[in-house]
């Protein structure tokens, strides 16, 4: 049918192709078809996943000009991760670097992957490197039948096998296998394995490499998406567009309420409020609202200009009322580490320390607020969306529109930063019931308010810490409480359009909490008590939603905990490092204490024993941070340390991080490059949180919405960053994402006291608190 | 009410029907399929959609498309022909100084703010070819980065700098 409208599209798309680089996606008609052409995917085809993970041919395809594509399931989200894996699958292979390409990650193309948790390295690199060990095992035992040599006679090149002895008889991996399958099955690190490399039972099992034999892992390739991203050439699932698409809006309060009690209710909507945008559309599903339009500014306008009112939401205590409320809440109370005996010590020393920690709710602050792109037929639907598990979105959207997981493709295109769990799947989720609902693709593009108003905030957190030392500077004694709310039930999109009955995954307060106490056992203490105080959101008004953000939980938990230790330093009357060297024996710990310290030719003095009258007073300090995981994930612990030079303007309040050096002991760093532009991007981060980051709310709704309202770390405040990575070849991989972000918000605390000799025990240090602080 | 514009973009005019108050953001992603200015949000608070008009960087999300008619807006896309341009170059580079120099120092994470750091980079380095540290940072502060790469976007300037001052140097003396 070649009606005027589908002309349009097809005028538009020649227009694009001729004009633009824009991308033009495909209808969910031609991509869901079977065996539609996937570049890269070679025998392989399209078909609806997750490919089964004992088959050679789910990780990787060989083609025949001798390069291979790996179907790794981790995906780029400005990490620097792919360029990782590359590296680990050459490795194997024996391939150049340029010899391996990665693909869009796809549910009809990828293996199921997550990429949060700093799991794609230290568990998808480990489950790649199995792969690609097996395969060129595979690759091997196919050239010395074609050579009609033994294996062991074989080198192996650039992908060409040679004959040792005979170098001028070999073959290239590609004459062996190009776009052939594999068909071969081998005993894979499992799909919801714990990323260990051991044991695989199966004694056949190709070896991996031998560390010492390494040549492209642990070098500093340069980073495979930068080029692309300095031209314009780089595709953000902002560009994507698709033929027949409408822009489309999600119309929601002015910030989230409170989460747990009650979900938003539409009172009224006044449709004629509308009736000037050009063919903007209403849609509705029980409480949800959106509007589309042909055009992007109309949906823009008709979003803005729609009138709608809502019923008044359940109370929240407001920011500044948010800690107390935690205190005065009911609470479950878990002990989740409790050796030695600490009420008995505590009566005992002479030498304690007591104090109350705070930390606010976070935004992951996107710099592109989230957007994606659905087409939904009534057979099946596509969504391209920039979600940080493809597969956990595939699910989540097929139960949202009644559909067969396997006829739901979703396709991955990088958004901005996200750092955990923005809100790209209730963009995903918008523009699936948009699509079905309209019978047209449908882009969703969330606003800046959008995005910061209905977050999945890093949680807010309250710790009373006691500590108590002995004549040497030991640590007898130490006792953490921490208070915090419960991570979120089903997503805001299905509540709003399904009505669902407003709940939290636990209504005592999620697990989260339990395992970051579990493990503060860098500190040799034989006294230690962990106490989890779960509130409960439906005591005293709710909370707001919170969810996981570059290293939950560990800004406020490092915050408190390497507070405590520098008051126990400065109660011993010890310099904050030569503290920590007593109480600390893990030669890791020390390993990135020393690294952070000599770099910032850290030199032995107790602090704030150097104040001044001066109206900038100028401190250092000293912080340790890890992403704790928890210990049935692998023992994925990795090491870091900060120090942070500071100054503080007395007069104004104003605190300045002027250098950071940022240490991390991650395992085998598979790049170190990419790894100390994670520390310098993790310290950026980190001052941040430390000095200008916090959600505000009222007793209706969330009020941080703009950059104005929600500051962040600018360009000309930025501190110097030295990273130091300390590199461990015969380490196991482990994250390289989160765990400097902690070790800098805690030294930066530990730096302010440095410099004025007041103790702040809550953050951001704004002005405004550090006034209140000096004033005493 | 749809008015027809006359747009001149990377040198090339195009004509543009559109209500007079389209954010400039809208036609160039929507009409002219350009993917360097891009939206981040709407406010002109964070840079993600500076383009240059006449060489001026504007925030193209809340600039009227019918305030820029008049003037010749340069995106990213046409950034390195424009200095070509502005520094009278006989052939245009494939990429801008700071473009290469952003390789060069590793600078990216996301990527996504940088459409508006390289914009006002570029636009710094037109007005001051040798910046110091400071200004540098202050003409720089209105553009935010959330992956927290501002230290290598500012060795990146400063590296971008100095190629410049080595390139008009080796022009000159081609010229002499």
């Amino acid at each position: 049918m070649h009606n005027a409208a589908n002309a349009h599209e097809l005028d538009r798309r020649e227009f694009l192709k001729a004009t633009g680089s824009l991308v033009v996606g495909f209808s969910a008609a031609e991509t869901l078809a079977a065996q539609a052409p996937v570049p890269g995917a070679g025998a392989r085809g399209a078909v609806s996943g997750p490919p089964d993970d004992a088959e050679l041919d789910s990780y990787i395809a060989v083609h025949p000009n001798n390069t291979v594509t790996i179907f790794s399931g981790y995906v780029e989200l400005g990490q620097g991760g792919p360029t990782a894996l590359r590296q680990i699958a050459a490795e194997e292979l024996d391939l150049d670097f340029d010899q391996v390409q990665t693909v869009r990650n796809d549910t009809f193309v990828c293996t199921n992957g997550a990429t949060y948790a700093s799991m794609t390295v230290g568990v998808g690199g480990v489950k790649l490197r199995a792969a690609a060990a097996e395969a060129r095992r595979v690759l091997l035992g196919l050239a010395a039948e074609r050579l009609s040599v033994p294996v062991e006679e074989l080198i192996v090149t650039r992908g060409v096998a040679a004959v040792r002895s005979a170098p001028q008889r070999s073959v290239t991996y590609g004459d062996l296998l190009g776009d052939k399958r594999f068909n071969h099955r081998y005993e894979a690190v499992p799909y919801r394995g714990l990323g260990l490399e051991l044991p695989r039972t199966n004694p056949n099992n190709a070896p991996p490499k031998p560390r010492a034999e390494y040549r492209v892992v642990g070098q500093r390739m340069p980073r495979i998406d930068i080029p692309d991203k300095v031209t314009g050439k780089y595709v953000y699932i902002q560009h994507v567009r698709v033929p027949g698409m409408l822009h489309g809006r999600v119309v929601w309060p002015r910030g989230q309420g409170a989460y747990g009690l009650s979900d938003p209710k539409v009172s009224s909507i006044d449709e004629q409020s509308i009736k000037d945008v050009p063919g903007a559309k209403i849609v509705r599903k029980g409480n949800f609202i959106g509007v589309a339009a042909e055009r992007e500014w109309d949906a823009v306008r008709a979003a803005r200009q729609l009138k709608v009112t809502w019923d008044a939401f359940a109370p929240l205590p407001g920011s500044d009322g948010l800690h107390d409320s935690f205190r005065a809440a009911k609470t479950k109370d878990l002990v989740v580490a409790d050796t030695g005996d600490v009420a008995r010590t505590f009566n005992q020393e002479a030498h304690v320390a007591s104090g109350t920690y705070l930390g606010p709710y976070h935004s992951h602050g996107t710099m592109a607020p989230n957007c994606a792109v659905a087409d939904v037929r009534q057979d099946g639907a596509l969504v391209m969306c920039s979600d940080q598990a493809i597969y956990q979105t595939r699910s989540s959207v097929a139960q949202f529109l009644g559909l067969p997981p396997e006829k739901v493709r979703v396709q991955f295109y990088s958004g901005s930063n996200t750092y955990g769990s923005s809100c790209y799947v209730e963009a995903a989720l918008a523009a699936a019931l948009m699509s079905k609902e309209l019978s047209k693709p449908v882009r969703v593009q969330l606003s800046r308010e959008d995005e910061l108003g209905w977050d999945n905030y890093g949680p807010a957190h309250l710790a009373d810490l006691r500590g108590a030392v002995d004549e040497n500077g030991k640590i007898v004694a130490f006792e953490y409480q921490g208070w915090g709310h419960g991570s979120p039930g089903p997503n805001t999109v299905v509540q709003l359009a399904l009505g669902a009955a407003p709940r939290v995954s636990d209504p005592n307060g999620g697990g989260l909490f339990q395992l970051r106490l579990s493990q503060n056992d860098m500190y040799d203490i034989p006294n230690r008590r962990m106490v989890d105080h779960r509130v409960a959101s439906q005591i005293g008004g709710g909370y707001l939603r919170i969810g996981a953000l570059r290293a939950p939980l560990d800004p406020p938990y490092f915050f408190a905990q390497e507070g405590m230790m520098d008051e126990l330093a400065y109660l011993a009357r010890l310099d904050p490092y030569e503290f920590r060297k007593r109480n600390i024996s893990h030669p890791r710990w020390l390993g990135v204490l020393k690294a952070a310290t000599d770099a910032a030719k850290w030199t032995p003095r107790v602090a704030a024993s150097g104040l001044s009258s001066a109206r900038i007073a100028v401190g250092r300090g000293i912080g340790l941070g890890t992403h704790h995981v928890p210990m049935n994930q692998g023992d994925r612990i990795t090491f870091a340390a900060a120090v942070v030079e500071i100054e503080v303007n007395k007069d104004t309040g104003a605190v300045l991080a002027k250098h950071v050096y940022g240490a991390m002991d991650c395992g085998l760093a598979v790049n170190p490059a990419i790894v100390e532009s994670q520390i310098v991007g993790m310290s950026i981060h980190g001052a941040s949180l430390a000095l200008k980051e916090e959600v505000t709310f009222d007793h209706a709704h969330v009020t941080s919405l703009d950059w104005n309202s929600y500051p962040v770390l600018r360009f000309g405040e930025h501190p110097a960053v030295t990273p130091i990575v300390v590199q461990r070849i015969n380490e196991k991989s482990t994250g390289a994402g989160e765990e400097v972000l902690p070790a800098v918000v805690a030294a930066i605390g530990n730096a302010f006291f440095d410099a004025t000799g007041v103790r702040i025990r809550q953050f951001p240090l704004t002005p405004k608190r550090v006034l209140a602080a000096l004033a005493g | 009410m749809d008015s027809e514009f006359h747009l001149r973009v990377n040198e090339r005019t195009h004509t543009i029907t559109a209500a007079a108050e389209t954010p400039l953001l809208y036609v160039l992603t929507d009409e002219l399929a350009l993917q360097g200015p891009r939206f981040g949000c709407g406010l002109g608070q964070c840079g993600c959609c500076s383009v240059l008009a006449d060489g001026v960087e504007i925030r193209s999300c809340i600039t009227p498309v019918s305030k820029v008619a008049s003037k010749s807006i340069t995106t990213l896309e046409g950034l390195p022909a424009y200095y070509a341009s502005r520094m009278k170059l006989r052939q245009a580079p494939e990429l801008h100084p700071l473009q290469e120099a952003l390789i060069a120092e590793q600078a990216v994470q996301c990527g996504y703010c940088y459409n508006g750091q390289i914009i006002k980079g570029a636009e710094l380095l037109f007005k001051n070819p040798s910046p110091s540290e400071a200004q540098i940072r202050s003409a720089m502060n209105g553009h935010l980065c959330r992956c927290g790469t501002y230290p290598r976007i500012l060795l990146a300037i400063q590296r971008a700098s100095k190629r410049i001052a080595a390139l008009k140097q080796s022009e000159e003396a081609a010229h002499a």
